[in-house]
């Protein structure tokens, strides 16, 4: 059976995978889907975690080659902890980024990943920064990525408000990601979600039979 | 009554650096009670809309009455089937018939499948998650205009190949109803 090739919807390169981090009342949720696959035919782990934390508060998403990704953010948190020896205090989630995007600009031409940095730190509160794929660094209160990104742009923009709270911020993200894994067969598996507060980290995993079920399941 | 519609986003584009057309209506009437909605290459999907309207019309002058809307769906799905190799359009058929109430098909590729609901086109990938997420059955007709007007504007503030006015057909037992909704009348969201 020959296989035909659908005009990709994806922009950029397809990455599989559906990545997620939003700015709520007095932190952030930054959340993945758990599956990794090889090609489009394989799935060769249906646990994976791709929250990944760099610092005690600051934790990225990557989107792309997990092997990249594994890479980057070693050499991340090396950098980040000797900055924060250096500073003498806990790294900004700015400085973070910006660790992750040099990384990610100087090795342009090799790299295939989109990165998200989320965080809290004291000067600045909750903060979500996106490095795109050639190396721009930009702040925004909600952002996605990944192969299954683009099928929820549209609920995204209709659902997303500043200023929700930690319990409405948490529904609003295990939505999107259960939508987008729904749609994307290159997403699926758990939804992994991190509330990173002033008050620390928690880990929130839901399982796939606990998503929430929409109109035609 | 569970009323299902179609509503389409508008702008023609012809390769990426020209955009032909502002404000091309990309609904086209195939009977009275039975409109499609055209995504893809204009020029294939005006023309299976032109010939399917001609065949639905001799149609219905053989079986004297008014022809389904799975009829209609059926000559678009034959044509796309027969040509698939050739043609890059899909067409999503809908209308009120009086044997099923308001139906809606789609038909991409030559794949006939009657749904609650269809998107198509380019800037549906941007909210297949919020039509998931927002439609249930069972709506009247004031809030289904409502979420295919929220879903039309949620498409094109993403997409680049969308924009311009949203066009809306409304079909039920009582009549067609046309409506164009400015592109400074639509829905803000998040961002806007």
């Amino acid at each position: 059976m020959e296989k035909h090739c659908t005009d990709s919807r994806v922009k950029g390169v397809s990455t599989g995978t559906t990545i997620l981090a939003a700015v709520f009342d007095g932190g952030v949720v930054i959340g993945s889907d758990s599956r990794a696959s090889v090609g489009e035919e394989y799935v060769s782990s249906k646990t994976i975690n791709k929250v990944i934390q760099v610092h005690d508060r600051i934790f990225c998403c990557i989107a792309g080659s997990l092997a990249d990704a594994q890479a980057i953010t070693k050499a991340a948190k090396f950098h980040l902890s000797f900055h924060s020896v250096q500073m003498e205090s806990p790294p900004r989630v700015m400085a973070a980024a910006s660790v992750l995007r040099d990384l990610c600009y100087k090795n342009r031409e090799e790299l295939q990943a989109g990165f998200m940095t989320a965080g809290w730190d004291k000067k600045n509160g909750p903060q979500v920064y996106v490095v795109a794929l050639g190396g721009m660094l930009i702040n925004q209160l909600v952002t996605i990525a990944g192969s299954g990104s683009t099928y929820i742009y549209g609920y995204i923009d209709a659902k997303y408000k500043p200023n929700m709270t930690k319990e409405e911020c948490l529904q609003f993200a295990t939505n999107a990601l259960a939508l987008a894994m729904g749609r994307d067969n290159a997403s699926g598996g758990v939804a992994h979600l991190v509330v990173v507060t002033e008050k620390g980290v928690e880990h929130v995993v839901v399982p796939g039979d606990k998503l929430p079920k929409f109109h035609d399941e | 009554n569970v009323k299902e519609f179609c509503g389409s986003a508008v702008r023609g584009i012809i390769n990426v650096e020209t955009v032909v057309n502002r404000v091309m209506n990309k609904l086209s009437p195939l009977h009275d009670k039975i409109y499609c909605a055209l995504s893809g290459s204009a020029a294939d999907a005006q023309t299976i809309a032109e010939i399917v309207n001609y065949q639905l019309d001799v149609h219905s002058i053989e079986v004297g009455e008014d022809p389904q809307v799975r009829s209609a769906a059926t000559l678009v799905r034959n044509i796309s089937y027969k040509y698939r190799e050739e043609l890059s359009a899909h067409l999503i058929v809908a209308g009120w018939d009086r044997r099923n109430g308001g139906q809606v098909f789609a038909t991409m590729k030559g794949l006939l499948t009657r749904q609650p609901f269809a998107v198509g086109g380019s800037g549906s990938s941007y909210v297949y998650g919020f039509v998931d997420a927002e439609y249930c059955r069972g709506m009247n007709k004031q809030e289904c205009q409502q979420f295919v007007v929220n879903t039309l504007s949620l498409a094109m503030n993403r997409d680049g190949s969308s924009g311009g006015v949203a066009y809306i057909v409304t079909i039920d037992e009582h009549g067609t109803e046309e409506k164009v909704i400015l592109g400074n009348q639509l829905p803000t969201f998040f961002d806007q």
